[in-house]
């Protein structure tokens, strides 16, 4: 038998090791690039949340601006060639209304001869930016006063008011509702989950009991009778945070069931133990050791929770228990839609639903990439 | 009682996995000859390909897997119905290679002639089916016998795998047994088609070493008494010294050295063969000989990344520039029965 | 197993006990009660009653008694003798306004759940047995679009399709001529003939979910070395699959039937309060505007008791279907 050899590796046979590093949050962003719909998800989430805290901005017209003479008024075209063919920039053409004698419908015309230039950055009705100055730039619009005439891609509703304008405010409220809650039921379910795993023994036990009473009776019909409670005086803005407080009182069950699920997991840790023994005190353990491991068990909840939140507020306003007009949330907007009938004649009023049903999906393909990445290491 | 008769022959077998990342090239080229009621003990590190060859004859290789190049040749032999045991006359020569891996002929060999027993019995059966349930499927699907018989064979044999209290065991499932019980349980299901050939795949790699002692003495049992041969898959050359009748020693999907147990440790001849044998460790060695203990230089290459010529020569302490990596040494059968892959054995005149 | 059976249905009863006073304090929670908004209801079309009437038909109803006695009341009505009340917007026992409504609305929910998985379950296999096919990316869209699009805007937009392209006016789970009419076999088919609108609108959601759960957790399973071994005694591929693997991947999707059916429940209400069905959604909304106590009172309790004995049933489910958890 030989002995142990000592031969140097020549430069040519040696095998090149290609060695490249990548810290774990760069390895997650490119799991999460190679999720294409969680990427676009995230270009149009980012973009309709800047649309609905720029609202006034961005929208054409007020919310309030009922107008007659656009009762139930079809989209405007919005054309490029004019009736003869020759190239402008984009433009509408007058309308008009008139009542077709034998069904007595309002029929919607266009004055070809006259035209009305789509602007951007133009002046329209006067608002409050954010409440702080005064100002009437808009995005885009016709440079004239709402009465002579008006584009509205979405169409007006059933008093005249422009849907697209309706659909941004009501983005306001309905994004940030969701947020609201899921903000409320993380800081709620957090602590409970937490104390409860984090004690164990009868505290947990009567924390478990209790929000297994909760979540034994259906969701929608709990908070239709909570929502039932409130009173109709109430201003907007109560009504509001009422109704994201009782959507979150369901939601944090959820978030305190996985939040304790992980503390009971992570007691048992190695890691956990040297921490203590090492003398950190339980507040560091929870804090630097804990919290980090379970940070994206959370995430996937969060996307999945705000688009909940969403779709709950909008269910509870559309039957007429959550929100009411004046507010102006998706919900409300398609309470006004609910009758099959308006929906037939003006089919325009269904877009808030376009509008909900995009951001669920948006945030669902979102909750997906980021769970995608949140394990990078997985195939 | 050693039969010359052959039972299956891989010849130049080469099974590739086609990736996003690049082609594996698993198994490159290996020959392996199993005799009937004989044991072949097939040896190598990690990623050399021994796992894949085995899945490669049953054609269970995993998913992006493909057989590219070779022949496997079984060769069928019947079963005497009186003493379970099989008769070492070839009915039939088969290459298994050219069967579609969902065949009903690849199927019915599967579990009946070849069966294959795998590393960890604990994920290795169906943690929602109780043993009864998972062994009688095998008796009932290639016996065809109805349920009260298939019941009563799988009891017996797990009697004959040393199962304590085999009517009760029969209906528990896997997470209620022992770690030895369960891997007795997965032989039992194994042989319980009395198969000519047994693949068994680091079988007791998971188990401790007293159970592990038991467990191999049984192998050795009922390979006697079914006159079965088994190819043993292990990276441990203790277990192989005890069990092997013929060793081949895989590298990076193709063998390198292929002899009898007693020629293999006493004389190996490729040089990865001898860093290995080098390299366990070894009790009563004196400290003041400041022996520190051998292990093969280098690492196994990056799959998608081999070396040309000889798998082996970067990590080689014999390799000879200029022809090692150059070309793949052929096969040479230096004594009888001892064939080696190495240039720098000459075939005799 | 008889012995966690026992142990699930002992803990159920006080459960259902607090779910009782919980709904109860619920249906309290607005200011005033039901003879405040019924006196507003008056006043809006010109009428007024008085304080003293008023107080009159708040002792007829017992309702200037402290709660917890008219909690009593009614808890004791409905255990004693099946007495849930009297709705006062109605005026007719509560009892005989629930029980049709109710058991329709058990119907529909557990309809839609069966068909939820007929269809969830197979496509599910088939999608994660054959990953990335054309098939795969259909089913993985459909299930994304099905869990995005909430049950209650499908209605709208079905019905309103009917109604602009069949000409079928869609709402209701009965024919007028058999909405009153008794219980018989024509009565049935009636029912079966309109079920199939809001079961195909409920089960739509409830197999997005169903699809993505299966399709994740056969994949997990799928690369077990169980399944390998399988295989490797010869077993038929969709044997090998749907014995083994599959088995192990429904575990989870058995957990969550409770769960499943409260969802159902809670869509089943806001679309049957769309489409007009003759199921509790639309009284519920009605008797809590009116603030009609008992009515709303004993719905939400029904309600309740529907998804706690569903969570028993799915919590047994899952014991009997995997021994694992038997043990604990």
């Amino acid at each position: 038998m030989t002995n142990q050899p000592k031969v140097p590796l020549d430069e040519e046979a040696k095998i090149e090791e290609k060695i490249a590093v990548a810290t774990p949050a760069t390895l997650m962003w490119w799991k999460f690039r190679k999720h294409k719909m969680a990427v676009i998800s995230s270009v149009f989430l980012i973009i309709i949340y800047l649309v609905a805290i720029f609202s006034e901005f961005v929208s054409p017209y007020l919310p309030d601006e009922t107008l007659a003479r656009y009762k139930s008024a079809p989209p405007s075209v919005i054309r490029i060639l004019d009736a003869e063919g020759r190239l402008h920039t984009p433009f509408v053409y007058l309308a008009g209304v008139t009542r077709d004698p034998e069904t007595l419908r309002s029929i919607y015309t266009e004055n070809k001869e006259v035209m009305y230039p789509v602007k951007l950055f133009t002046q329209g009705p006067a608002y409050k930016f954010w409440g702080l100055w005064e100002t009437n730039i808009h995005l885009f619009g016709l440079d004239v006063p709402s009465e002579e005439q008006r584009v509205m891609i979405l169409g007006a509703d059933r008093v005249g008011r422009d849907m697209l304008t309706m659909t941004i405010y009501g983005a306001r409220i309905s994004l940030s509702i969701g947020l609201i809650g899921v903000f409320l039921s993380l800081s709620v379910g957090i602590v409970v989950g937490g104390i409860s795993g984090f004690y164990g023994g009868a505290i947990d036990n009567f924390i478990q009991r209790a929000i297994e009473f909760i979540r034994s009776i259906p969701h929608i019909p709990l908070w239709m009778a909570l929502s039932a409670a409130l009173p109709l005086e109430w201003p907007v803005l109560k009504v509001y945070f009422a109704i994201s407080l009782i959507l979150s009182l369901v939601g944090w069950t959820s978030m305190a069931r996985v939040v304790r699920g992980r503390f009971l997991a992570m007691r048992e840790e190695d890691f956990i133990l040297s921490a203590r023994l090492s003398g950190s005190s339980e507040g560091r353990i929870i804090l630097v050791h804990m919290v980090p491991s379970f940070l994206s068990y959370i995430i996937a909840i969060l996307t999945l929770a705000v688009p909940y939140m969403i779709l709950s507020e909008t269910s509870l306003s559309f039957i007429g228990l959550g929100l009411r007009a004046p507010a102006v949330s998706w919900g409300v907007l398609l309470a006004e839609a609910q009758n099959v009938r308006s929906i037939a004649l003006s089919p325009w009023v269904f877009w808030p639903a376009v509008a909900v049903i995009s951001t669920v999906l948006a945030f669902n393909f979102l909750g997906d990439g980021l769970r995608d990445a949140a394990d990078p290491y997985s195939r | 009682m050693n039969d010359s008769n052959l039972l299956l022959q891989m010849r130049d077998l080469k099974t590739y996995f086609f990736l996003d990342e690049g082609t594996v090239k698993a198994v490159d080229g290996a020959d392996l000859e199993i005799k009937s009621c004989s044991t072949l003990g097939v040896v190598g590190e990690s990623g050399c390909g021994k796992s894949v060859a085995a899945r490669s004859i049953l054609r269970i290789v995993a998913k992006g897997g493909k057989i590219v190049d070779g022949e496997i040749f079984f060769h069928h032999q019947l079963c005497d119905p009186g003493t379970d045991r099989r008769l070492s006359k070839t009915e039939e020569v088969i290459d298994l290679a050219t069967l579609d891996p969902q065949s009903d002929k690849i199927r019915s060999i599967r579990g009946a002639e070849i069966s294959m027993v795998f590393q960890e019995p604990m994920t290795s059966l169906s943690p929602v089916h109780t043993i009864g349930n998972q062994i009688g499927e095998v008796i009932s699907l290639h016996q065809k016998l109805d349920p009260k018989h298939a019941r009563e064979k799988a009891i017996d044999m797990l009697d004959r795998v040393g199962m304590p209290l085999p009517q009760r065991t029969i209906d528990r499932y896997p997470h209620e047994l022992s770690g030895g019980m369960r891997q007795r349980a997965m032989i039992a299901m194994a042989l319980s088609c009395h198969p000519s050939l047994l693949i068994a795949d680091e079988p007791t790699t998971a188990l401790d070493v007293t159970t592990e002692a038991q467990i191999l003495t049984l192998m050795r049992q009922l390979q006697e008494e079914l006159g079965m041969s088994i190819m043993f898959i292990t990276h441990n050359l203790g277990v192989i010294a005890q069990m092997a009748d013929r060793v081949a020693v895989m590298y990076l999907g193709r063998v390198v050295e292929d002899a009898s147990v007693d020629a293999l440790f006493y004389k190996p001849l490729h040089p990865y063969t001898q860093a290995l044998l080098q390299s366990i460790p070894r009790l009563g060695i004196k400290k003041d000989r400041d022996q520190r203990l051998a292990s093969i230089s280098g690492s196994v290459p990056d799959p998608y990344n081999l070396p040309k010529g000889c798998p082996f020569h970067p990590r080689c302490a014999k390799r000879i520039p200029g022809v090692c990596d150059k070309e793949e040494p052929p096969q040479v059968e230096v004594d009888p029965g001892h064939k080696v892959r190495c240039v720098l054995y000459k075939q005799p005149a | 197993m008889l012995g966690y059976i026992l142990r699930r249905v002992g803990i159920m009863i006080p459960t259902l006990f607090v779910i009782s006073v919980l709904t109860f304090i619920i249906i309290q929670l607005p200011p005033g009660d039901f003879l405040t908004s019924y006196a507003a209801s008056l006043r809006a079309t010109g009428e007024v009653i008085d304080e003293a009437e008023m107080e009159v038909m708040r002792e007829r109803y017992g309702l200037n008694q402290p709660i917890y006695v008219q909690y009593g009341k009614w808890i004791w009505g409905i255990i004693s003798r099946g007495d849930w009340g009297q709705s006062m917007s109605l005026q007719m026992p509560v009892k005989d306004l629930i029980w049709q409504r109710m058991a329709l609305s058990m119907v529909l929910s557990v309809v839609s759940l069966i068909v939820g998985w007929f269809i969830a379950i197979p496509l599910g296999v088939y999608s994660a047995t054959h990953q990335y096919s054309k098939i795969d990316y259909l089913v993985t869209f459909i299930s994304f679009v099905g869990i995005g699009t909430p049950s209650f805007l499908l209605g709208l937009v079905v019905m309103y399709i009917a109604m602009n392209f069949l000409g079928l006016s869609v709402g209701g789970l009965f024919s007028d001529a058999y909405i009153l009419a008794p219980w018989s076999w024509d009565k049935v088919v009636d029912l079966l003939k309109h079920l199939w609108i809001p079961v195909s609108i409920l089960a739509f959601n409830g197999t997005a979910g169903g699809l993505r759960t299966t399709r994740a957790n056969l994949l997990d399973e799928l690369n077990k070395p169980y399944v390998e071994t399988a295989r490797a005694k010869g077993l038929t591929e969709g044997r090998v699959i749907w014995k083994y693997p599959v088995r192990v991947a429904l575990n989870p999707f058995f957990s969550t039937v409770g769960w499943e059916l409260a969802n159902l429940i809670s869509g089943a209400t806001l679309l049957s309060i769309v489409l007009n069905l003759q199921t509790e959604g639309p009284m519920l909304l009605n008797a809590l505007t009116a603030q009609d106590m008992y009515l709303a009172g004993s719905f939400l309790l029904l309600l309740s008791v529907m998804t706690v004995v569903g969570t028993l049933f799915s919590d047994i489910l899952l014991a009997w279907v995997d021994p694992r958890i038997r043990m604990t």
